[in-house]
């Protein structure tokens, strides 16, 4: 009975010793929730700092800076995001909309493309304002309204902004003759001004990354904040469950509308600050896929999460980087692979097992293809990388490359999907067979198309996430009352 | 007049193809109250069933069957594929998540949504494949009433659009499958304490919600020729707004949606702008909900958690 009186008022038995059973895990699992378990907050913060401002100061790779500025830029994103998505529940598919409103505001106002050479400090707040105002705009029609109208409106919001940035490249305005290029249509629009602060002329990515370092402390501060205030706890009772909190004399209506406004504001300043980086703005940069990877990003972390965000953004830009080189990938992807195994085995015993199992497919579809005489594509052609030097005298990749990649990749799929709704014995015989047609798949067809190969894993995720652990690596778990 | 009478008859053509989208919607939104975003990509997969039916007959010049037979054939096998293809996506993306949080399934479908966005453009290449269907049915074909010409591939896909959202609402309405799905729609767990077996009905309901959109994507096939692995997302938010602006789980709504959208597309594209179709659709879009929140035909929603 003593366990009863740690419960706090308003927590379920069951959520309370939620912990506990966590801790219980064997395998590798027990381990990660140990080491969770044991860092506070303020020293995960302080470590993350401390290596953020080392990378400012000691990476002169130009590359490397462009990348990290660009990671500056994908945080924001997902922290607004997790602002709306994660705090309030609003599903708003126009997010990468206002990125790109912002982006293109910036453009026109500091370039040669409509002559306008706005200073910094007064196009940005500017721009920041604006895209606020176009997200109340665009949150009006859905105000009455309900999670999946919401994603209508913003999805085809974001739809008609690209259509709308198009087609402005010949507007004929009443009264006058020739036509007018607002936007570029989809050229885009080069050259833009370098940012400008304290008289300062941003020269390169290394500046941009101060800057965003800059607004990064101070919009996790903000949010944080934020979260603990009668705002952020209100939005917390409209996301769990509107009625009650409409209820509570909460106006929900309200808060969801400031939840939305200040996710375009923000998505606004992150689209002025990679305007400047990129020094130029397409169109192309601010579709489907974009939003796609934020999302996964929010969601992979944990919805409504602070630091679930910021290692989902971690996760999500450094992976297209890697998935680049093949050597990069290859170690990536063999590393992911054990570690799901070492996860989906739960115990050391069977996890070396499979492995072993592994590795006997291996051989023994090689010793059956050269028995059979089919033709395979010599090893020099597709062992470029160090991972699949290594592997080259275990694994066999037949001469019509495509054909077996698609058909191992179809395999792959329904093997993974048979193995969802399995028998606990039969699924402990199918890893390995699964294991084995992965490698096959990802050598063979998947290592040379790495943009489709991100896309996919990235779809993937979403679906196996949202099955195994909907609230993310570091989102709380949710007993949801229906 | 002529003009106007030739966008109202492409309008009714396409808005007969994103009725058939918005039906898909419309259906399962009924049965689980979940938005199926990965529907648009349904529709691509249905697409290319059909061409892949095209080529294996002998492509659209030498063609080894009749002409109807052979089109026939493509909507039947796409739509039955494609069905079963809508049949595995619950099974696996949604059916676990039965029971979980709102946004959940959204994900979810989100997931697949992308996955076979990126596995047909893996598979089939990213390259733009053709129907290449004035080789089969000449354009020449058709009557014309007054100055309006119809020309006979907006005839087949006119008349089997409106034969298939026929077929549907008979379905719906007389047969035992389609009660036990209306019975849902209105109280869940009544209806599994009166002994619907809800795990059939919602697999009917991915089928021929997918079935439906196989043939939309055979139609647009057969009507703009091009087929391609991104072809589904624009479709797709066409169908979802045509089922929103009907009154979103309403099945004569989404009918009457999708056929005003196309012919508000088609006359804006005729007499407004090409260019900003989108924009006046996306304009009708948020009249309908100022002025309608349920959509034309929706009940009110009385809304608990």
């Amino acid at each position: 009975m003593s366990e009863q009186q740690g419960l706090g008022i308003g927590t379920d038995e069951w959520v309370a010793q939620h912990e506990k059973r966590l801790a219980r895990r064997s395998g590798l699992l027990g381990i990660l929730d140990l080491l969770n378990q044991k860092v506070s907050p303020a020293i995960r913060y302080g470590i993350l700092g401390v290596a953020a401002i080392a990378f400012g100061l000691f990476v002169d790779d130009f590359y490397l800076q462009r990348i990290a500025a660009n990671l500056g830029v994908f945080l924001i994103l997902t922290l607004g995001l997790n602002v709306v998505m994660g705090f309030a529940g609003l599903l708003d598919l126009g997010f990468v909309a206002f990125f790109g409103f912002g982006a293109y505001a910036y453009a026109l106002t500091s370039s040669g493309h409509l002559n306008q050479h706005w200073p910094t400090y007064l196009s940005v707040p500017a721009i920041v304002i604006v895209t606020a105002f176009l997200g109340y705009l665009v949150s009006l029609p859905s105000r009455r309204l309900f999670g999946d109208y919401l994603a209508i409106v913003t999805l085809f919001f974001g739809q008609v902004f690209i259509q709308l940035i198009i087609s402005s490249d010949s507007i004929t305005f009443p009264g006058n003759e020739e036509s007018t290029d607002i936007t570029g249509g989809s050229n885009g629009i080069p050259g833009l001004d370098p940012f400008v602060l304290f008289g300062y002329k941003f020269k390169g990515a290394a500046d941009y990354y101060w800057l965003l370092l800059v607004i990064l402390v101070f919009l996790i501060i903000a949010i944080i904040r934020v979260d603990r205030t009668r705002v952020g706890r209100a939005w917390k009772t409209v996301r769990e469950d509107s009625l009650a909190s409409q209820a509570m004399g909460i106006k929900v209506n309200n808060l969801k509308m400031l939840a939305f406004i200040v996710g375009a504001a923000i998505a606004g300043l992150a689209g002025t600050i990679f305007a400047g980086i990129q020094n130029s703005v397409f169109i192309n940069g601010f579709d489907m896929p974009l939003l796609t990877l934020i999302y996964a990003a929010v969601i992979l972390g944990g919805s409504g999460s602070i630091p679930g965000s910021i290692l989902g953004a971690f996760v999500m830009s450094v992976l297209p980087e890697i998935l680049r080189v093949q050597n990069y990938s290859e170690i990536l992807f063999l590393s992911v692979l054990i570690l799901t195994i070492a996860v989906l085995g739960k115990s050391w015993k069977k996890f070396a097992f499979n492995i072993a199992l592994v590795v006997l497919i291996g051989f023994l579809v090689k010793v059956i293809v050269s028995a059979l005489n089919i033709a395979t594509t010599p090893a020099a052609t597709w062992a470029i990388a160090p991972v699949s030097k290594a592997l080259q005298h275990w694994l066999v990749i037949p001469q019509s490359r495509l054909l077996w990649g698609n058909i191992g990749f179809v395999l792959l799929i329904s093997l993974i999907a048979y193995y969802s709704i399995a028998k606990e014995k039969i699924k402990f015989y199918l890893l390995p067979l699964i294991t084995y047609v992965a490698i096959f798949v990802w050598e063979d067809r998947l290592v040379i198309e790495p943009n489709t190969t991100r896309q996919l894993i990235i779809g993937m995720l979403l679906v196996v996430l949202m099955i195994v652990r909907p609230q993310g690596f570091l989102g709380k778990t949710r007993v949801e009352v229906l | 007049m002529s003009y106007l009478g030739q966008q109202l008859v492409n309008g009714l053509t396409l808005g007969g193809v994103y009725a058939l989208i918005a039906l898909g919607y419309s259906l399962v939104y009924g049965v689980l109250q979940i938005l199926n975003f990965a529907h648009g990509d349904v529709y691509m997969v249905g697409a290319f069933l059909g061409y892949f039916v095209e080529l294996a007959l002998g492509g659209p010049t030498k063609s080894i069957v009749p002409v109807p037979i052979m089109l026939f054939l493509m909507f039947a096998i796409s739509m039955i594929g494609t069905g079963l293809l809508g049949i595995v996506i619950e099974r696996f993306a949604y059916r676990p998540l039965r029971g979980s949080s709102r946004i959940a399934p959204l994900i979810s479908a989100l997931g697949v949504s992308i996955l076979l966005q990126n596995a047909a453009q893996l598979i089939f290449s990213a390259n733009i494949r053709s129907y290449d269907t004035s080789s089969f049915i000449p354009s020449t074909l058709g009557f014309s009433i007054g100055d309006v010409t119809i020309d006979s591939v907006r005839i087949t896909v006119l008349i089997l659009a409106f034969a298939l959202m026929f077929a549907l609402s008979r379905w719906v309405n007389k047969t035992q499958v389609g009660r036990a799905m209306r019975a849902i729609a209105i109280d869940r767990d009544a209806a599994v304490m009166m002994g619907i077996d809800i795990d059939k009905v919602i697999r009917w309901t991915f089928f021929v919600g997918a079935a439906l959109a196989a043939a939309a994507g055979v139609m647009n096939g057969l009507l703009l020729r091009g087929v391609s692995s991104g072809m589904g997302f624009v479709p797709g938010l066409k169908g979802f707004t045509a089922a929103v602006i009907g009154g979103i789980g309403s099945i004569p709504g989404a009918m009457a949606g999708g056929l005003l959208l196309g012919v508000v597309e088609s006359l804006t594209q005729g007499y407004l702008s090409t260019n900003f179709s989108d924009f006046y659709t996306f304009i009708l879009l948020i009249a309908v909900m100022l002025l309608r929140p349920n959509g034309l035909f929706g009940k009110k929603a009385i809304v608990k958690a």
